[in-house]
C-alpha cells in the first residue's frame, strides 16, 4: 500500500524530470572539464565549515575569512609565515607624534577585479562606509570594526567612543587617516582581514551596505553574495550551497606577481575524519586542522603536514561569582599546583607545544621572561585546600563538544585530564558538556553560570593587548571578579605610545595577573595544515593567515 | 505511517495474546541452539558485569605514568606487563576500562528499560483495566509514540536536556519503551478480562485494584519478560548512536562501551583497538539479547509450534 | 465525503498549532541561541546583548511567537541563522539529497532481502538458511554508524574503491537540475556525473540498508515458510501443477503480501538511521540541516523541519484515511 504510493511518487517525480529533460541542458563549460594540461590547474582544499558570506567587514570567523584573504588585499599585512608587519596596499605607514594620524604611501597601478582603479580615494571611501554604517544590522555585524574602532559615526546601539575621526587624500597615492585617540593594536590591526579594502563601484553598484534582518537572522546584500571585488589574487566566481564549494578563479590583473593556480576550491567538509579520508582518498589536495593524532598517519601516506608556529592560549578559566571558594587565592593556586601541564602537553597536545607561563605566547612583545612555571605538585594543591578550609570543594565544570579549535585540538581528552588531576587533590569535578556553539558559549562567555571552564584565543595580530586586553582587561561574566588596579595598568599599558614603555608595561601587567591568577594558562600549541604530496608554496600563519597566491600543484 | 503503527501495533499485540512461560515453552526453549548462545552470551555479560572490579586489575579513571610517558596523540602505547591491552588515549589501562564498562552499560541498559517498563505498565494497566475514555485517551498518547522512528524519539528527548548527563541518555532512551510496553500491558489486560479467572475473581466480589494487581498481572510477565529482553538489546544500541551523536553522558572519565567507541571513532588508525574491541562487545551483547528474545518470543507464540 | 474532508483539514490546524508553541517553546528554553552562535569566540555579554536586540530576540517570548506565527502564514519560515538563506530553499535542496539515499537504501534492501529470503525459505535448514537467518540478527545488532566508518576505512581509503564521503566529486563538473545527482546527469547526459553519483551512493545506501536488509530477509523468510505450508498450495501441488508454476503463481504471490507492508514501514527506519548515516557520510539531506541546526541553535530552520514534519505526517494520515474509505465501503466517514 504504502510502497505503492512511494512508488507512483517516484514515478511522477521521475516523469516530471523527463518533461524536464527537454530544457534540461548541460551547464557545462567545455574548456573546465578536462581540468589537467594548464599550468597551475585546480585546487580543492577542505575546509571545515561554510563562510557566512564574502564581504570581510562582516566577516567574524576564520571560515569567512579564509576566501576573503585570496580575494582582497589590505594596507599592511603580514609577512607569510609570522606576524611581522609587511607592505600590502600600503607601502609605507608612518604615524604622527602622538599616534593619532597614520599616513600610507598606497601602491600604484593596482586595479580591482571589476577594473576601478585602486587610489586614496577609494581608501578613504571604505574607511568612511565603515564608520557610516547606519543600519543595526550592519553595526552588529561588524564585530572586528567594533573592537578596533570602538564606534561609528552614529552609533546605533547606544555608547560608542569612536577612535576613527577622518580620512584625507591628500593625493591619489596618499591616504591619511585622523583618529580620535592613540590605541595600542595600530598599525597592526590595520592588517586585520576585516579592513580589506573593495572595489568603490561594486560597493555602490551591489547595495554593501544593505544588509537586512529577517526573522531571527541576517540578509546580506549582492555584493557580500555574489559580487565580491578586492584587489587580491583571485578572483571570486561561484558559491554553490548544495555541494558547499566555493570557487575562486585566477586573477590575471593581479598587481604583483600573479597566482599560479588557475582555480581554487574550498570545499565544506564539517567532518574531521571525513576530511582526513577525503585527502586520503585524493579528492582534496589539502584541509585545515588535522587531528594530532593523524599527523604521524598523514605524514607516512607522503602527505605535508605543515605546522603553524604557535599563537595562541589555551587556559582553564575560574569563574569566582558563583562560588565564594574561589574568590580565595590558595584555592585558586591549589587548582594551578593540581594540574599536571607537562603530561597534558605531551599526551594530547601536537609536538612543538609548550606549558604557558602566562596568558601569551613568547613571541608577543611583552611577554615576561622571569615568570617561573607554575610546578606539578598536587601535594602542595592539597595543602592549599586544606589550608583555606575547602577540602570538599565540589565545582561545575564546563567543557564544549562539537568543536575543534587551534589551541584545544581535543576538547574532550583535555577536560578528562585535566578533571582526573582535580579529582586527585580531592576536588569534586561536576562535568557539564555542551556544544560549542549550542550552549557552551554562552553559559561561560555571556551567563558566567559555570566555575570552571576550558577556553582560549588565537591572537588577531602581534599586540599584547589582544591578548590580556581581550581577557582581563574589564571585568566579564567568564571571570567574575572586579580587579580596578589589573584593569587600570592594562588600559595604561596600552595607551602607551613608547614601545619600550609598553612592554615593560605588559610585562608588569604578566606577572600581576599571575599573582593575582585570575586563572590559569596551560599551553601554546600549534595548530597545522595538511596537504598532499603534490602541493607546493603553501607557507603555515602563526595567524592561520594563509595566502594560496604561492601556491602550486604538480 | 498509519501501517508502520499497525504493523508495530501487531507485533506487540501478537505477543499479548502469547501464552505464559509454560513448563513446555520452556523444555523447548533448552533444546534451540539459538536461546541457548543468547542464555550464554548474556549469562557471561552479566557475570563480568557482576564480577568487574575483581577481574579489572585498576580504576576506569586512573592515568598511570608508565603508560603516559610514551603516549602521544599519534602514538597510544601497546599492550605491556601489567597492562593486557595497553593503553587507552588518555594513560589509563584499557583491559581495565573495557571490563568495567560492562557495568555502566548494563546499567544503562536494564535502567532504561525498567524505566520504559515501569511507565508503560502502568499506563498500559490504567488502560486496559479500566477502558472506556481513559483507555481511548492514554492509547492515543502511545500511538503517536509507537509512530516514530526509536532513535529520532530518543535524540528528541536527549536533545530537551541543556546539557547532556548519564540521566538524560537513561531517561531518552526509556521513552523507546513506555509505548511498547504500554500496549502490551493493555492487550494482555484486555485478554484476560472476560477469562474465567477474572470473571470468577469479580464475581466473588474481589475488588477491582486487588483483580489486577493479584489475577490479571501476574499473567502478563511472559510476554513483559519477551519484550523486556528485546528492549535491552535496543537500548544499548540506541545509547550508543546518542554518545555517536553528541548526546551521550558528560563525563568522558566514565568507561561505557558508547561513549568509549564514539570517542575512539577518530583512532581508528591509530590504534584499532580502543575503537574495535567496545564496538565488538557492543554487537556481541546485542546480538544476545536479540537471540534470547527471538527465541523467547517464538516459544511463546501460539503459532511458534509448526 | 467533501465534509469529512473539510472537518478532517480543520482538525488539523489546532494540531499543528499546538505543535508550533510547542517547537517554538522547547526552542527558546535551549541554552544558546543564534546571537552567540554567530559571534563565536567573540561573543562579549554587550554584543550578545546587541544582536539579540538587533534581532528581535530580546522581546517576550509570546510577542516572537506571534510574529513567527504572523510570517508562517504568509508562507515565510524565515531565513536561516547559519547561511542566511531562506530555510524553504535550503529544504527543497537538501530533499533530494535524502530522498535519493532513501531508495537507493531501499532498492538495495528489497532486491537483496526478497531473493534471499525466499531461498532460505525454501531450502529451510540448510547452510544459506542458517547463515542468513545469523546474519539478519547480527545486521540488526551492529550500530549503523560505526558499520559507516568500517565501511568507508575498508573500501573509499583502504581499497580506494568508492569516494568516502560527499554526493559529488568536485573534478566532476556537474549541472544541477532536480536536485537528484544521479538523475540530473542522465537528463543533461553528463553519464559521468551520473555515475560518480552512483559511485559516492553507494556506501552510504549500504550502510543504510543493512537494518531494513535484515528486516526485509526475515520476514519474507518466515511469510514464504507460511505459504508453503497453507492449504492452497498443498492443493496445488496435488493438482499436479510443475512446482514452477506452483512457486511463482501462488507461493510468492502469497507470500510477498506481509513483506510489501514491511518494506512500507521501513521508511520511517531509513529516516532515523538517515541521520547517522549522512553524519558519517557527510550527505547534505535533511538530516544533516537537522543536525546543524541543533548544534547552531537556528531556531527558524528547526522550526520550519519540525513542523512541515509534522505537516506532512499528518496529510499522509488523512490520505491514508481517505483511501481506505474508497477502497473498503465498510469503514464509515464519521
Amino acid at each position: 500500500m504504502r510502497s505503492a504510493r512511494r512508488l507512483s511518487a517516484a514515478m511522477t517525480a521521475g516523469l516530471l524530470a523527463v518533461t524536464l529533460a527537454a530544457c534540461a541542458t548541460s551547464e557545462r563549460d567545455d574548456g573546465a572539464a578536462g581540468g589537467s594540461g594548464e599550468a597551475g590547474g585546480t585546487l580543492v582544499f577542505g575546509a571545515p565549515g561554510a563562510p557566512d558570506m564574502f564581504d570581510p567587514i562582516f566577516a567574524t570567523d576564520g571560515e569567512t575569512f579564509r576566501p576573503a584573504r585570496q580575494m582582497y588585499d589590505t594596507l599592511i599585512t603580514y609577512a607569510q609565515g609570522t606576524s611581522d608587519l609587511a607592505p600590502g596596499l600600503a607601502t609605507e605607514w608612518t604615524p604622527n607624534a602622538d599616534g593619532t594620524q597614520w599616513t600610507f604611501t598606497l601602491r600604484e597601478g593596482v586595479t580591482f577585479h571589476d577594473g576601478t582603479p585602486f587610489d586614496a580615494a577609494a581608501v578613504c571611501f571604505n574607511f568612511d562606509r565603515w564608520f557610516n554604517l547606519d543600519s543595526e544590522a550592519a553595526q552588529s555585524q561588524a564585530i572586528y570594526y567594533t573592537d578596533t574602532f570602538g564606534g561609528y559615526a552614529n552609533n546605533l546601539a547606544g555608547g560608542g567612543d569612536p577612535v576613527y575621526n577622518s580620512c584625507a587624500a591628500p593625493e591619489a597615492n596618499t591616504a591619511v587617516i585622523t583618529l580620535n585617540r592613540n590605541k595600542g593594536a595600530f598599525p597592526a590591526a590595520f592588517g586585520l582581514t576585516s579592513l580589506s579594502i573593495s572595489s568603490p563601484t561594486a560597493l555602490q553598484q551591489y547595495d554593501a551596505d544593505t544588509i537586512e534582518q529577517s526573522g531571527e537572522a541576517f540578509t546580506y546584500s549582492d555584493y557580500a553574495n555574489e559580487h565580491p571585488t578586492g584587489t587580491g589574487p583571485f578572483k571570486f566566481e561561484s558559491f554553490d550551497r548544495a555541494a558547499g564549494t566555493i570557487t575562486l578563479v585566477r586573477n590575471d590583473e593581479y598587481w604583483g606577481e600573479p597566482a599560479l593556480l588557475e582555480r581554487l576550491i574550498f570545499r565544506v567538509i564539517p567532518d574531521e575524519n571525513a576530511r582526513r579520508q577525503e585527502l586520503q582518498a585524493g579528492t582534496i589536495d589539502g584541509y585545515d586542522l588535522p587531528s594530532p593524532a593523524d599527523w604521524e598517519g598523514l605524514e607516512a601516506d607522503g602527505n605535508q603536514v605543515l605546522v603553524r608556529p604557535p599563537f595562541n592560549i589555551l587556559y582553564l578559566g575560574i569563574n569566582q561569582a558563583n562560588n565564594p571558594a574561589l574568590q580565595d587565592v590558595r584555592v585558586r593556586q591549589a587548582i594551578a599546583f593540581a594540574l599536571d601541564r607537562e603530561a597534558l602537553v605531551q599526551n594530547q597536545l601536537p609536538e612543538g607545544a609548550s606549558v604557558a607561563t602566562q596568558f601569551m605566547p613568547d613571541t608577543v612583545a611583552g611577554y615576561a621572561d622571569d615568570i617561573a612555571p607554575i610546578p606539578y605538585d598536587p601535594e602542595r594543591a592539597r595543602a592549599l585546600l586544606a589550608e583555606a578550609g575547602q577540602s570538599n570543594l565540589t565545582l561545575n565544570f564546563y567543557y564544549p563538544t562539537e568543536v575543534t579549535r587551534p589551541y584545544m585540538p581535543n576538547p574532550t581528552n583535555i577536560f578528562t585530564a585535566l578533571s582526573e588531576n582535580l579529582r586527585q587533590v580531592g576536588i569534586t569535578v561536576n562535568p557539564v558538556a555542551q556544544p560549542w556553539n549550542g550552549g557552551y558559549l554562552d553559559s561561560v562567555n555571556v551567563n558566567g553560570v559555570h566555575d570552571l571552564h576550558i577556553i582560549g584565543w588565537t591572537g588577531d595580530y602581534n599586540d599584547a593587548g589582544n591578548f590580556v586586553g581581550t581577557f582581563f582587561g574589564a571585568a566579564k561574566p567568564e571571570f567574575g571578579f572586579t580587579n580596578d588596579a589589573l584593569f587600570g595598568a592594562i588600559t595604561a599599558a596600552d595607551a602607551t605610545v613608547d614601545e619600550a614603555a609598553k612592554d615593560a608595561a605588559y610585562e608588569q601587567v604578566n606577572r600581576d595577573i599571575m599573582a593575582y591568577l585570575p586563572a590559569v594558562p596551560i599551553s601554546s600549541s600549534p595548530p597545522a595544515v595538511v596537504v598532499s604530496e603534490a602541493v607546493t608554496g603553501l607557507i603555515p600563519s602563526p595567524l592561520t593567515d594563509e595566502r594560496f597566491l604561492t601556491v602550486s600543484k604538480n | 505511517m498509519t501501517t508502520l503503527l499497525q504493523r508495530k501495533r501487531k507485533r506487540v499485540d501478537d505477543l499479548a495474546g502469547g501464552r505464559s512461560l509454560t513448563q513446555e515453552a520452556l523444555r523447548r526453549l533448552r533444546r534451540d541452539p539459538v536461546a541457548l548462545t543468547g542464555a550464554a552470551i548474556v549469562g557471561l555479560f552479566v557475570l563480568v558485569a557482576v564480577f568487574a572490579p575483581l577481574i579489572a586489575p585498576y580504576e576506569a579513571t586512573q592515568s598511570f605514568p608508565q603508560l603516559q610517558q610514551d603516549l602521544r596523540p599519534g602514538s597510544i602505547p601497546g599492550p605491556q606487563e601489567g597492562f593486557l591491552l595497553g593503553s587507552d588515549q588518555l594513560g589509563r589501562d584499557f583491559f581495565s576500562r573495557l571490563v568495567l564498562a560492562s557495568q555502566q552499560t548494563l546499567l544503562v541498559g536494564v535502567l532504561a528499560t525498567l524505566i520504559g517498563l515501569v511507565v508503560g505498565m502502568v499506563i498500559g494497566t490504567l488502560a486496559g483495566a479500566f477502558g472506556g475514555w481513559v483507555d481511548t485517551l492514554l492509547m492515543r498518547v502511545t500511538d503517536v509514540l509507537l509512530a516514530i522512528p526509536s532513535l529520532l524519539l530518543a535524540i528528541s528527548v536527549a536533545a530537551l536536556f541543556a546539557s547532556p548527563s548519564q540521566t538524560s541518555v537513561i531517561i531518552a532512551v526509556s521513552i523507546v519503551g513506555v509505548p511498547i510496553f504500554a500496549r502490551l500491558l493493555r492487550g494482555s489486560m484486555l485478554a484476560q478480562r472476560d477469562s474465567d479467572h477474572v470473571v470468577a475473581a469479580t464475581a466473588l466480589g474481589v475488588r477491582r485494584p486487588a483483580v489486577v494487581l493479584r489475577h490479571m498481572l501476574p499473567n502478563a510477565i511472559g510476554p513483559v519478560v519477551v519484550q523486556a529482553t528485546l528492549t535491552l538489546a535496543t537500548s544499548i544500541l540506541d545509547a550508543a548512536a546518542l554518545s555517536f551523536l553528541g548526546l551521550g553522558d558528560a563525563d568522558p572519565g566514565r568507561a561505557e562501551w558508547g561513549l568509549m567507541l564514539a570517542q575512539a571513532q577518530a583512532l581508528l588508525e591509530v590504534r584499532p583497538a580502543l575503537a574495535l574491541y567496545p564496538a565488538a562487545a557492543i554487537i556481541v551483547i546485542a546480538l544476545g539479547f536479540t537471540l534470547l528474545g527471538e527465541s523467547l518470543r517464538e516459544a511463546l507464540d501460539p503459532k511458534g509450534s509448526r | 465525503m467533501l465534509r469529512f474532508i473539510v472537518r478532517r483539514l480543520l482538525q488539523v490546524i489546532p494540531t499543528l498549532l499546538l505543535l508550533s508553541v510547542l517547537v517554538f517553546a522547547w526552542l527558546r528554553s535551549l541554552p544558546g541561541g543564534p546571537a552567540t552562535a554567530f559571534l563565536g569566540d567573540r561573543a562579549t555579554p554587550e554584543s550578545v546583548a546587541n544582536l539579540e536586540r538587533v534581532l528581535g530576540l530580546d522581546q517576550p517570548i509570546p510577542v516572537q511567537y506571534v510574529q513567527f506565527l504572523g510570517r508562517v502564514v504568509t508562507g515565510d519560515f524565515g531565513t536561516s541563522t547559519i547561511t542566511g538563506e531562506p530555510v524553504l530553499a535550503e529544504i527543497g535542496r537538501a530533499l533530494p539529497a535524502t530522498i535519493e539515499l532513501s531508495i537507493a537504501a531501499l532498492v538495495l534492501a528489497v532486491a537483496l532481502g526478497i531473493p534471499l529470503g525466499y531461498l532460505a525459505a525454501r531450502k529451510r535448514g540448510g547452510p544459506l538458511d542458517v547463515s542468513t537467518v545469523i546474519g539478519t540478527l547480527v545486521g540488526v545488532a551492529v550500530p549503523v554508524f560505526f558499520l559507516g566508518y568500517i565501511l568507508k576505512a575498508v573500501f573509499a581509503v583502504e581499497l580506494g574503491l568508492f569516494p568516502p564521503s560527499g554526493r559529488q566529486s568536485v573534478a566532476v563538473d556537474a549541472t544541477n537540475v532536480t536536485g537528484f545527482a544521479v538523475l540530473d546527469g542522465l537528463l543533461t547526459r553528463e553519464f559521468d556525473a551520473s555515475l560518480d553519483a552512483l559511485s559516492h551512493l553507494v556506501l552510504p545506501a549500504v550502510a543504510l540498508a543493512t537494518i531494513p536488509l535484515a528486516v526485509i530477509t526475515r520476514i519474507t523468510r518466515a511469510s514464504v515458510l507460511e505459504v508453503l505450508n497453507a492449504d492452497f498450495v498443498r492443493t496445488a501441488n496435488s493438482k499436479g501443477l510443475t512446482p514452477g508454476t506452483v512457486r511463482g503463481r501462488h507461493v510468492l504471490r502469497n507470500a510477498l503480501l506481509p513483506v510489501s507492508t514491511t518494506i512500507g514501514l521501513q521508511v520511517g527506519l531509513l529516516l532515523a538511521g538517515a541521520v547517522l548515516t549522512e553524519r558519517v557520510f557527510v550527505w547534505g539531506g535533511i538530516g544533516t540541516l537537522l543536525a546543524d541546526a541543533i548544534t547552531l541553535r537556528d531556531y527558524p530552520r528547526l522550526q520550519a523541519i519540525l513542523l512541515l514534519g509534522a505537516l506532512v505526517y499528518v496529510l499522509v494520515n488523512l490520505l491514508v484515511d481517505l483511501s481506505y474509505a474508497i477502497i473498503d465501503p465498510r469503514v464509515r466517514l464519521s
